[in-house]
């Protein structure tokens, strides 16, 4: 039973490594997320981002203009996921003490 | 708090330490447009600042500080200022969240977003605080009642 579970971890580890032989090399400039356009002829957003943030809301700091303005509604998301884990946390730790005390 | 005894060292070491920590996380906050920073890391350091009197000081000292039935409503203040700036800008007659249309008057679309990031920032950083220090609180009570 080990040899099988060595077997499928050195098997999926081969995948992985064989997979990885074809991950484009880091900062070619002629990688596909890097062009002004993609396959399709759609403007690519990073592109976008790095011309234009500075203009768009005088920022210096682009990733904060893509988390505040650009993606304003996914921080949003995350602000009530932060928020509701908060409120199980009352839910879950507190609940057990009245119990107790019955 | 099992151990009723706090020792004083420990908590004129914190009481030292806690406001700079707190300044800084403002610090963070309104930093974060030209370095790294932002609302979620301000936000864990004001709630660094505020639990490092908890830790030290016990129930007792910490109540003068922060109370504890504060935390919820702040978080809910977090997640309003939020909202309601969306709101805003959308009855101001653009898109949810689009800060170029904040109704304030005499600034150009690129200072109103500005502005709008930084507002945001500072509800996120009021929500993330408040809610680290709930779960705090509510581990605690737990404990010590269980």
């Amino acid at each position: 039973m080990k040899l099988y579970k060595i077997l499928i971890l050195a098997l999926f580890a081969g995948v992985l490594i064989y997979a990885s032989l074809d991950l484009p090399y880091r900062g070619d400039p002629d990688n596909l997320m890097h062009a002004e356009r993609s396959i399709t002829g759609t403007p690519v957003i990073g592109n976008y981002a790095i011309q234009e943030a500075y203009n768009d809301a005088h920022t210096p700091n682009m990733v904060t203009v893509i988390l505040g303005d650009y993606r304003s509604i996914d921080t949003f998301g995350e602000q009530i996921v932060i928020y509701t884990a908060g409120l199980i946390t009352l839910l879950v730790l507190r609940s057990r003490r009245r119990r107790k005390n019955r | 708090m099992r151990n009723k005894h706090t020792s004083p060292i420990v908590l004129l070491g914190s009481r030292l330490l806690s406001p700079y920590i707190m300044v800084f996380g403002w610090y963070v906050i309104f930093h974060g447009h030209y370095s790294p920073g932002g609302g979620f890391q301000g936000g864990a350091l004001l709630a660094a600042s505020v639990l490092l009197i908890r830790v030290s000081g016990g129930r007792l000292i910490s109540r003068m500080q922060l109370q504890e039935y504060v935390n919820t409503p702040l978080a809910i203040v977090g997640v309003i200022i939020y909202f309601l700036t969306g709101l805003t800008v959308m009855f101001a007659g653009g898109y949810f969240l689009d800060y170029g249309e904040l109704p304030i008057p005499g600034m150009e679309p690129y200072w109103l977003r500005y502005t709008g990031i930084l507002i945001i920032e500072v509800g996120i950083g009021l929500t993330v605080m408040a809610i680290l220090v709930m779960i705090y609180d509510n581990m605690v009570k737990g404990e010590d009642y269980g």
